[in-house]
């Protein structure tokens, strides 16, 4: 938004947001705020509410002249700076916003579109996003992956003007109700495996395309794997050139990363809800109820949960910060994700230390002190997903500290590459 | 590390330059085996480069590079951090404080502008009655007698109680805590050494023995104490907060270049992942620390109704990872990180005696839970 050319002032457009919100966008539900790795699981008809709800008020915030703060005015967006998102970041809280769409709808595929896209592309996915009717989600990760990206082996080959998908994805969040989906395949198996990938983009419900929801220990059913059967996807909706995918996805796990905080494209603060039985309030307010707030250490292990957190505000402030200003690498990102993890596993894990016998056998309708024991048995998932911890450190300690990279074993043609344990030798048995 | 543009950055220069020319840490192990730490000349001719001025008001002399003069203390905080530099930087600071923001006309044109120039050093001497921060002790009473005020009590721990010309001291009277100036060439009044795990920063135990004041050695009025002390030991843990996230820099990078130096078995340590994973985790702790003391430091400079919550979150991160990460720098090592000669070792001793005294990692834990619990309800 410019006005006699002029970016509007940060405060001028914080005022305009805090003038708007309280008419247009609804309180903050405590129940609303919901991740699923953290909190127990929900059913289909809630999430699917809820899912509806995220639509409608991404509407509302695109028809308030809120959405897409950092996206050009002619993708739909206000062409405003990352201090314009942040001021609305600081102004949305207290409200519901459209909280589990920020991943992957908004980071890393409008992200993603921005940087990668044709102009045609953009034109006809980023303002249906900001308007809330599109809802993407990332086919990345695979079966045998893991961490290792760059060694996908779902299959694209070329058809005239398309190309014919085969293979298998996993770890896809939402895929069940999503729209659109980004997806890494490999093009080129004659050469070294970060050079054989390339991007495409399809619709989720494409024929061929076989979805199945994994449960999870929590009963969470929100991740999906997904079956490519002879997917045909037309060369149009490729993203980036052929072969040169692995730098789309150096950005692509760049912008997932800043899910953590810190990305201009977020509203809110990501996807991980404030609230919930490992924040400090929850904390005080449960040991107030069972009177033990004056007892042994309880308020030094809240205290030390409630600097976890803020200590944590400070330092994507902080890192991000340093990156937009280049003083640091964007690699330095990996630092906010490993904080992330290992600081809700230690929150996790205060909560369950000050829990009780209730957070392991409880009464229906007691489901708080359940919720803690849950939060407990799935404190790990925080350091799994979104690219493991051990990742993080990888990146940090490489990219941002400069130590000597790990010795590969897949340096060689991909097709050469092993991707299992050798045959067993006669002699073996 | 905390400069924020180049008038900042010019000043931690020089302020590193003067450090590295008085005070290099290899010099430190030389001067902890002297009786005195610091040599009041050198302290002098700091002044001159406006430590002393930073949180005194101009009106009293004072003066600073930014705007806020602690955001520009927090710089030399970090250098001293970084060399674990001797010399009173935390006492007079407080106390300069103290007289620019509570001072008579009086104090501003005697103590404080000979502490300014850096002709005298000063030393606070923080208990514990205010708060739930640091030992409970019984503290120290005044009486009225005639125009003489008379204080009786103990000071458990004093920074450089010897050197100072004066000690800050809160005593409850009639009127509640009040904030009184005490020479230290008072008669009947004891400064015995204690032992310190630091190399240079001296501290006494200093007992007070019908040592007779006047009102003209009180500071603020009558009853201010507690608030005004809640306000310096915000100041002092900001102070600390800087100086460990120095200390915690130079062991760092000390032990990024080890384990690129140092090879076993063919390799740099470097290479090898247990070590990447531990110094990523470190860099954490680093840049987490830093982040934290910089937003403290902001609120407090601003005065925040969160300045406290702040302050607390980052003396329980802080005070926990700080001397955490330079232990595990000294397992990196191995053998030659527990030895006098190394230069670890005065790196931790500084991070541990900030981090436990004022308050210790888990005393400022229980205050922010208290704080997060007032301002919930």
């Amino acid at each position: 938004m410019t006005r006699d050319g002029d970016v509007i002032d940060i405060e001028d457009f914080a005022a305009r947001a805090r003038a708007w919100l309280p008419d247009n966008m609804p309180s903050a539900d405590p129940n609303a705020g919901h991740f699923f790795l953290t909190s127990s699981a929900r059913s289909d008809d809630e999430d699917l509410r809820r899912i509806a709800k995220c639509r409608e008020l991404q509407r509302r915030l695109y028809d308030g002249g809120f959405a897409g703060i950092c996206v050009p005015e002619e993708y739909g967006g206000q062409g405003l700076t990352p201090a314009h998102q942040a001021a609305f970041n600081r102004e949305i809280r207290g409200y519901d916003y459209p909280v589990e769409i920020q991943a992957s709808t908004f980071i890393p595929a409008l992200a993603l579109l921005l940087e990668f896209g044709t102009d045609e592309q953009k034109q006809r996915h980023i303002p249906a996003i900001l308007r809330g009717e599109e809802i993407w989600v990332q086919f990345l990760s695979e079966p045998g992956g893991g961490s290792d990206a760059a060694g996908a082996v779902t299959t694209a080959v070329r058809d005239g003007n398309n190309w014919i998908l085969n293979g298998s994805k996993i770890w896809t969040t939402g895929a069940w109700y999503g729209d659109w989906a980004i997806c890494l395949a490999r093009t080129n198996w004659e050469v070294e495996k970060h050079r054989g990938l390339t991007v495409f983009s399809f619709p989720v419900r494409t024929p061929g395309v076989d979805i199945h929801r994994i449960e999870l220990l929590n009963g969470s059913h929100e991740f999906c794997q997904e079956f490519f059967t002879d997917v045909v996807v037309a060369d149009d909706d490729r993203i980036g050139d052929i072969d040169a995918g692995w730098s789309v996805v150096t950005r692509w796990l760049f912008h997932e990363r800043s899910i953590s905080g810190g990305s201009p494209y977020v509203t809110g603060t990501g996807n991980r809800p404030p609230g919930g039985p490992q924040e400090p309030t929850a904390m005080l307010e449960s040991a107030r109820a069972r009177d033990v707030l004056d007892h042994g250490n309880t308020l030094e292990l809240i205290g030390e949960a409630g600097a976890l957190s803020m200590v944590g505000e400070a330092l994507i402030e902080s890192v991000s910060g340093k990156i937009q200003s280049g003083a640091i690498g964007h690699h330095a990102a990996a630092v906010l994700r490993l904080y992330s993890g290992v600081s809700n596993v230690r929150k996790a894990t205060i909560a369950y230390e000050l829990g009780c016998e209730n957070i392991a056998v409880w009464r229906s309708g007691e489901d708080a002190f359940g919720h803690v024991g849950i939060g407990y048995l799935m404190r790990q998932a925080g350091c799994i997903g979104g690219g493991t911890t051990e990742m993080a450190r990888n990146v940090i300690s490489e990219r941002v500290l400069g130590m000597p990279r790990e010795a590969r074993g897949d340096l060689k043609p991909f097709k050469d590459v092993p991707r299992g344990p050798l045959a067993r030798t006669q002699t073996d048995g | 590390m905390f400069t924020r543009d180049h008038d900042q950055q010019l000043f931690a220069d020089t302020t590193a330059r003067f450090l590295d020319d008085h005070f290099p840490i290899s010099r430190v192990r030389e001067l902890a085996r002297r009786q005195r730490s610091f040599e009041p000349r050198i302290w002098t001719k700091s002044a001159d480069l406006g430590w002393t001025a930073l949180l005194v008001p101009e009106t009293a002399g004072g003066g600073s590079i930014s705007e806020n003069g602690l955001l520009d203390l927090v710089i030399v905080a970090a250098e001293f951090g970084h060399r674990a530099a001797p010399g009173p930087l935390f006492g007079t600071a407080v106390v300069a404080a103290a007289l620019g923001r509570w001072g008579t006309p009086e104090q501003r044109a005697t103590t404080l502008s000979r502490l300014v120039a850096g002709e005298d050093v000063t030393a606070w001497a923080y208990t514990s009655t205010v708060d739930p921060i640091g030992s409970p002790c019984d503290g120290v009473s005044a009486s009225l007698r005639g125009d003489q005020v008379i204080l009786n009590g103990t000071l458990p721990y004093v920074e450089e109680a010897a050197a100072a010309a004066c000690i800050l001291v809160t005593a409850q009277g009639d009127e509640g805590l009040t904030h009184y100036l005490v020479p230290t060439c008072a008669s009947s009044i004891d400064i015995q050494p204690l032992q310190s795990l630091d190399m240079t920063r001296r501290y006494y135990h200093v007992v007070l023995r019908d040592v007779a004041v006047t009102t003209s050695d009180q500071v603020g009025e009558p009853g201010t104490a507690a608030d005004h002390d809640a306000a310096l030991l915000d100041l002092v843990a900001v102070l600390q907060l800087a100086e460990v996230t120095g200390a915690m820099q130079t062991a760092f990078e000390m032990t990024l270049q080890w384990t690129a130096d140092r090879y076993s078995f063919g390799r740099p340590l470097a290479s090898y992942q247990e070590i990447k994973h531990r110094m990523a985790d470190m860099k954490m702790y680093l840049e987490a620390s830093e982040a934290v003391t910089r937003r403290a430091a902001a609120a407090v400079a601003e005065g925040a109704p969160d300045a406290a919550a702040w302050v607390s979150a980052g003396q329980a991160y802080v005070g926990k990872y700080g001397p955490e990460l330079i232990q595990d720098c000294i397992q990196m090592h191995g053998g030659i990180g527990v030895t006098f000669e190394h230069d670890l070792h005065v790196l931790l001793r500084r991070a541990v005696v900030d981090a436990q005294l004022f308050g210790t990692p888990g005393q400022f834990a229980r205050r922010l839970a208290v704080l997060l619990d007032d301002g919930d309800e």
